[in-house]
């Protein structure tokens, strides 16, 4: 940098500032892009540097996808072009990729002037590629198409830049190609991100105004919110306002992250950047909020989000019912750092106190399990994921089921289930597969458009509650892994549905109950009834399993009752070993929930969600 | 690979006891187990701690053995200094003890004798594999003291044999039993064992008629347990070998208990019938009801006033412990009130004589109430105060446990 204080955050001019987004289908590689960003860049040292640098939390790095979006302050002097030697502060977003986390997405591109389309240019066009292009459009970004994976002995850069360019309306040559492996053309598309995205304009005058895009919960620090600036100036000791409940708080702390938090004296029109006040609830600090000064209040809010809504609901329930306030604090917690997180106390006959939680996606689900179990030591049953129906009775009063088992006894007029629009991108050979596919699951057709001469966009409208099990398992296997799926909320359809129940030992298990369409029942009743009698272990008494539709039994299982259970030999009088093995086989126990007298694993609880024989083996 | 030791606390150099544990040493009686690590050839289903001669080549030697468990004894003598309580009981298992000389069967058990004094009518039991004894060696036995002899017959049935890689014929066990009662040996014991892959109903039923017409007094039956790391266990995972399953098992529980009862042979342990509380293994029962006793050798347990201690696994280990002067403990655990309370269930439970009521907690005799219910516990029994278990409750014996521990 030629002069550091004139890049200082807080004095940076707007003119040298680029704000942008990486966007593309899950395992497109933004990430990966996203390093070599930082490493060109020169924010992090080559020594620290490894691989997904920004996907920083356990369950990111586990299962090697982006959850959260994170934004880096960079500085870059331009290489090439009419601006080669000038300074630049670039801020960049790397966001998620699978259709759960779309609402990040969203957040992360109303903080950008301008967004980076990456394509894996050994797949081309995906789902989530289409999805998020529109998302940016909506916002009337910048979009820059970049092929990424070129080093990849299986790119086809010429085609699939005819294709990108075709969805966007450029030239196949403006089409940039990259490789976040080998970091081949990244400093070019640094050098275009200077040259094509609009700097911020703001007014430097006016009162200050700042968009939060995010708000996490940090155990030492408190909320940190993160913020655009809009107009005006930030500095810290300043006094801020909310402008949506007129809350004032002091700034304790005000900087960037670069890509660890640095802490500045201000920030300015166009910055990106961090703002602590020492408040510990994010509610207060609300994502699409607008943060204003309280001495010079600005009268006009940002525009705001909408919060994201959810899309299937489960019910969380502790094993150890002594720890329900325990479940209870832990989802609080977690609330604090994810908006989309909704949950309501409840309580099951079989399974006790719980809450029914709402999440955006099975993912969603089963990533806030497995926190809830490892960050809280909390031991959890799921209950099958549903969606949420409205019921209206003949007396003229209507129901909203979010839990299958409050689903209503009197006389049902009509049942609201909600759909989707879904797009399913897939080579044409596996067009008529797909099409059967949605065809069973109750889908209608809307739309079908060649992207390319070998690839095909369909758009369905399905329901939703068909969608969230296993159509994306089935979808990938139709057609050898090619097709993409994405889909959005649209609205309600009338249908005809029924609820199914389990008894397990002659009473019924509401924690089982399901609402499945009425020509499926009788499938469902007689899959889930066989695969609970695999999953439920042999108890020391015959167990039967019936699945009925109110007081009709549609199937009907029995597990057998177990005979032997006993180590037959003593191990030459180690007797602690002996000991050791029965403390195993009862925390074996405590795993499994009673149900009346009957010992029930986990996993049959989320039976119905598999379909393969897999969860099957489980049982020992 | 034998079975692995539990994680503990050292054991101190001196294989000291806290003075707790001395004050309480002997309280439900005392025994001493020898260990010999020694085996012709290792049976593929077998995990116990022995050794094949090409194994220990360079290492600890047959003949060399007696005199390293002497050394053990002369530490056992220090450390138990001023306990007053005789040995009820000894017992010789392996491995194949009988694969070292009588002779220095004979020595180790003189040498327990002049360290803590054998009780007049003491039990002293050898294991014998059928075909590493003959009558000349039994005589032998008899003559050195020993009381009794457990000889591994597992079955009667040639391909059952032939899968268990055990060297002796069919007949050979029944007929080493014949000798051993010749030689004076009153009481004689046959262990089987049942559910060996490819093992029918009637191969079982046979075996079973073979023991009871050997005119032993005792049959230990085992079912085939598949250890880790046993050559037993590689070829069942290649597929090799299919275990029978549970039902199957519990079916050949219930031929055994039918047959031996039938013969006079009452249960008085999950896997243990007898023809009289005389022919009872003492041994057998002073663990189940949580005795005392000290185990020598490589890998041998140890338990002494609630202090369970495990020598080093390896003999070559064992050996350069007692080398040096110190004890060949490897590990230790000093047992809480709470340990005691669930080993004493978990033990006892498993005794035709069961568990006093009035020793359990108030959610284990609740449990123990719909145990009856439920026809795992006997319920006359439970009336008169004793938790027993039924024939059904046997087979569910571990099951039993975890209800009565909640
Ligand atoms: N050969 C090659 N592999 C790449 C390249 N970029 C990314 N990958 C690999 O592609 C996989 C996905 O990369 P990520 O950077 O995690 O992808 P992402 O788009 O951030 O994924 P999500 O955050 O889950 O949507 C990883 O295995 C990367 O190593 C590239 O340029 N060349
Ligand atoms: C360890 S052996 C020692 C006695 C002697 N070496 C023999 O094999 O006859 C004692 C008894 O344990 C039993 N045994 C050993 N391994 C077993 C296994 N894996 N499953 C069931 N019983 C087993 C056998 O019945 C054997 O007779
Ligand atoms: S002879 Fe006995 S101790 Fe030796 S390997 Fe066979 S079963 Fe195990
Ligand atoms: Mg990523």
């Amino acid at each position: 940098m030629d002069d550091a204080v004139t890049y200082a955050p807080g004095s940076t001019d707007p003119q040298r500032i680029r704000n942008f987004c990486i966007i593309a289908h899950i395992d497109h590689g933004k990430s990966t892009l996203a390093d070599r960003m930082l490493q060109i860049t020169e924010v992090v040292d080559s020594r620290l540097m490894r691989a997904q640098y920004l996907d920083r939390m356990d369950i990111e790095r586990e299962r090697g996808i982006t959850i959260k979006s994170q934004a880096v302050r960079m500085p870059w002097t331009a290489r090439s072009g009419e601006r080669a030697g000038d300074d630049f502060v670039l801020n960049m977003i790397d966001t998620p990729g699978h259709v759960d986390f779309t609402y990040e997405v969203s957040r992360s591109l109303a903080a950008c002037e301008g967004a980076v389309l990456l394509v894996d240019a050994a797949q081309g066009i995906e789902a989530q590629t289409l999805a998020n292009l529109y998302l940016a459009m909506e916002n009337d970004l910048t979009i820059i198409p970049v092929l990424n994976k070129i080093d990849l002995p299986a790119a086809q850069p010429e085609k699939y830049a005819e294709e990108l360019a075709h969805l966007i309306g450029c030239e196949p040559e403006d089409c940039l190609r990259v490789s976040g492996k080998t970091g081949v053309g990244v400093g070019e598309l640094l050098d275009e991100i200077v040259r094509q995205i609009p700097a911020p304009v703001g007014d430097p005058d006016a009162p200050a105004r700042a968009m939060i895009f995010d708000s996490v919960y940090d155990t030492y620090r408190g909320v940190v919110t993160y913020v655009r600036v809009v107009d005006g100036k930030m500095e810290a000791r300043d006094r801020i306002k909310m402008m949506s409940t007129n809350a004032v708080h002091e700034l304790l702390e005000i900087g960037v992250i670069s890509p660890e938090p640095i802490k500045s004296a201000a920030l300015g029109v166009g910055e990106v950047g961090y703002l602590i006040t020492g408040v510990k609830d994010v509610r207060q600090s609300k994502v699409g909020d607008t943060v204003t000064l309280s001495n010079r209040p600005a009268t006009e809010s940002l525009g705001g989000y909408q919060d994201p809504k959810p899309m299937v609901y489960s019910g969380l329930y502790p094993i150890d019912g002594s720890e329900y306030p325990d479940l209870r604090e832990a989802l609080d917690k977690l609330k604090l750092n994810d908006a989309a997180l909704t949950y309501e106390p409840e309580s099951s006959a079989a399974l006790g106190f719980g809450f029914r939680v709402g999440f955006l996606g099975l993912l969603h689900l089963e990533i806030i399990r497995e926190r809830l179990e490892r960050e809280f030591g909390l031991d959890l049953i799921s209950t099958a994921p549903n969606v949420v129906y409205n019921v209206d009775l003949e007396d003229g009063t209507s129901v909203v089921v979010t839990n299958p088992s409050e689903f209503p006894t009197g006389k049902i007029a009509a049942i609201h289930e909600p759909i989707v629009r879904a797009t399913i991108l897939t080579p044409n050979d596996f067009v008529g597969s797909v099409m059967e596919l949605c065809q069973s699951r109750r889908g209608s057709l809307m739309g079908m458009e060649y992207l390319s001469q070998e690839r095909v966009e369909l758009r369905y409208t399905l329901p939703l509650a068909e969608i969230i099990y296993d159509f994306f398992d089935q979808l990938k296997s139709k057609t050898r892994g090619y097709a993409s799926l994405d889909y959005e909320a649209t609205g309600t359809q009338i249908s005809d549905l029924v609820k199914v129940d389990i008894l397990l030992h002659g009473e019924p298990v509401d924690a089982f109950s399901a609402i499945v369409h009425k020509d499926a029942a009788y499938a469902y009743g007689v899959r889930l009834a066989e695969r609970l009698r695999k999953l439920i272990p042999r108890q020391q008494f015959e167990v039967p399993i019936q699945a009925a539709i109110g007081s009709r039994v549609i199937a009907r299982e029995t597990i057998r009752a177990i005979r032997k259970d006993v180590l037959a030999k003593c191990y030459g009088g180690d007797i602690t070993r002996k000991r050791k093995l029965l403390e195993k086989q009862k925390e074996g126990k405590k795993r499994m929930k009673m149900v009346g007298r009957v010992e029930v694993p986990q996993e049959a609880f989320v039976a119905a969600l598999s379909t393969d024989e897999s969860v099957e083996q489980k049982k020992k | 690979m034998p079975g692995v030791l539990p994680d503990g606390e050292p054991v101190p150099a001196t294989g000291e006891l806290p003075a707790t544990a001395l004050a309480r040493a002997g309280e439900r009686g005392f025994g001493v187990y020898v260990h010999i690590p020694f085996c012709a050839s290792r049976c593929g289903y077998c995990d116990f701690n022995t050794y094949t001669a090409a194994e220990l080549a360079g290492g600890v030697t047959r003949e060399s053995y007696a005199d390293l468990v002497l050394a053990e004894i002369a530490l056992s003598k220090r450390v138990l200094d001023g306990v007053k309580a005789p040995v009820e009981t000894v017992f010789f298992g392996g491995g194949t003890p009988t694969l070292l000389p009588a002779a220095d069967l004979g020595r180790i058990l003189h040498a327990v004798d002049d360290a803590f004094g054998l009780a007049p009518g003491a039990e002293v039991t050898t294991e014998a594999n059928p075909e590493s004894v003959d009558p000349a060696y039994l005589r032998e036995l008899r003559a050195a003291g020993f009381t009794r002899v457990s000889l591994g017959m597992q079955s009667a049935a040639r391909h059952v044999l032939a899968i268990l890689d055990r060297k002796h014929t069919p007949g050979r066990a029944v007929e080493a039993a014949r000798e051993a009662r010749e030689a004076g040996f009153e009481h004689v014991n046959l262990d089987l064992i049942y559910s060996t892959p490819g093992e029918t109903a009637a191969d079982w039923d046979a075996s079973l008629t073979a023991a009871i017409g050997a005119g032993v007094d005792h049959v230990s039956a085992y079912s085939l347990i598949v250890e880790d790391g046993t050559r037993l266990a590689g070829r069942v995972r290649r597929g090799e070998l299919a275990v029978p399953d549970d039902d199957v098992a519990a079916d050949r529980y219930l031929a055994a208990d039918a047959a031996l009862s039938a013969a006079g042979l009452g249960w008085y342990e999950v896997s243990n019938w007898a023809a009289s509380e005389a022919a009872r293994c003492r041994h057998n029962l002073l663990y189940w009801r949580g005795g005392d006793w000290w185990g020598y050798g490589p890998g041998a347990h140890s338990h002494v006033g609630g202090v369970r201690w495990w020598n080093a696994r390896h003999p070559s280990a064992y050996a350069a412990r007692l080398a040096e002067g110190a004890s060949p403990g490897h590990g230790r655990e000093l047992l809480s009130a709470e340990d005691e309370y669930i080993e004493d269930v978990l033990l006892r439970i498993r005794l035709a004589e069961g568990l006093p009521v009035s020793s359990l907690r108030a959610p284990g005799r609740h449990a123990a109430t719909l145990a009856a219910a439920d026809g795992l516990l006997d319920s006359a029994a439970l009336a008169d105060g004793r938790a027993v278990l039924t024939l059904r409750g046997r087979l569910l014996a571990d099951a039993v446990v975890r209800d009565l521990l909640p």
